[in-house]
């Protein structure tokens, strides 16, 4: 399973300016639900995550050690 | 559900404690959930309960009249949080978010203080943790008086890697690291892509791996 994204559909009002900025087109819109598909492609850019205007995405990062 | 001893054993009120005092102190404990994202206390009001935290990771923050966001410490299994306002009875410093699910164990603030009165070995561990609370916020005050932000962020990434080593690993956006830093979302952008670029680290989609702790330490060092 792909890690992706995290969309908090509590705060999402569906404008869907994500959808554009998404290079990767994991963002769709689907029954006015921005929905996100898994996929390998997503590279991290968190440009997803900028242009939100109501912070309902977020793309978090897992610190590691080289050696873990 | 029944508070786990085994929790409140790693809790710095309870060092010390016999586990009959456990067992009689878990008494007035509450357990209470909250979701990814969902505010547990708010800066300036007034703090009910005093929490401890059973699973996840709680973020305490300060909110800026135009909205940024200040991390002041984020808070993992055993620690508490809302000591502070609990103690002296003021308002909240500092609001609380969860950052992923959160299980929280409360004990309400008139329960905490006569549980203090009643165990003397608890209010000095109180007056530790206190103590303990004036030195990160030291540190936190000398970070963002004298360091550079790729310094901050620098040291964010080397406080941050690999989880508190209990299981709990707190995972951060750039947005949270920008309120640790005390800066702006695309300062800490640009700063992990030249950590990149000098080889220290590397982004591997929603990784970033350190490659080179020493060259981050003397980042640390150099950027003040």
């Amino acid at each position: 399973m792909a890690e992706m994204p995290y969309i908090d559909l509590d705060k999402c009002d569906s404008c869907a300016l994500c959808i554009p900025v998404c290079r990767c087109g994991a963002l769709v819109l689907v029954n006015n639900v921005i929905t996100l598909i898994e996929t390998e492609k997503c590279g991290w850019c968190c440009e997803c995550e900028e242009i939100c205007p109501l912070s309902a995405i977020t793309c978090a990062f897992e610190i590691v050690f080289a050696d873990e | 559900m029944a508070v786990d001893l085994q929790i409140l054993k790693r809790v710095a009120y309870f060092a010390g404690f016999t586990p009959d005092e456990l067992g009689e102190a878990a008494r007035p404990f509450f357990e209470q959930s909250f979701k990814r994202g969902e505010i547990i206390a708010l800066e300036d009001e007034l703090a009910d309960n005093l929490y401890i935290v059973a699973s996840g990771v709680v973020k305490l923050f300060k909110t800026s009249a135009d909205g940024k966001e200040q991390i002041m410490y984020l808070a993992h299994v055993g620690e508490s949080i809302s000591d502070v306002p609990v103690i002296d009875g003021l308002p909240n410093p500092a609001s609380a978010q969860a950052m992923i699910p959160v299980d929280l164990y409360g004990i309400n603030n008139v329960d905490m203080l006569a549980l203090l009165d009643k165990y003397p070995k608890a209010k000095q561990n109180a007056l530790k943790i206190l103590a303990d609370r004036v030195r990160h916020l030291s540190a936190l005050v000398e970070d963002l008086s004298f360091k550079h932000v790729i310094g901050r962020v620098a040291a964010i990434l080397l406080k941050y890697a690999g989880g508190d080593g209990a299981g709990s690993k707190a995972r951060l956006t750039q947005q949270d690291m920008a309120a640790m830093a005390g800066t702006a979302r695309e300062v800490v952008g640009r700063s992990l892509k030249m950590l990149e670029a000098d080889g220290a680290i590397s982004m591997n989609r929603h990784r970033i791996v350190i490659s080179n702790k020493k060259a981050l330490e003397n980042m640390i060092e150099t950027a003040v």
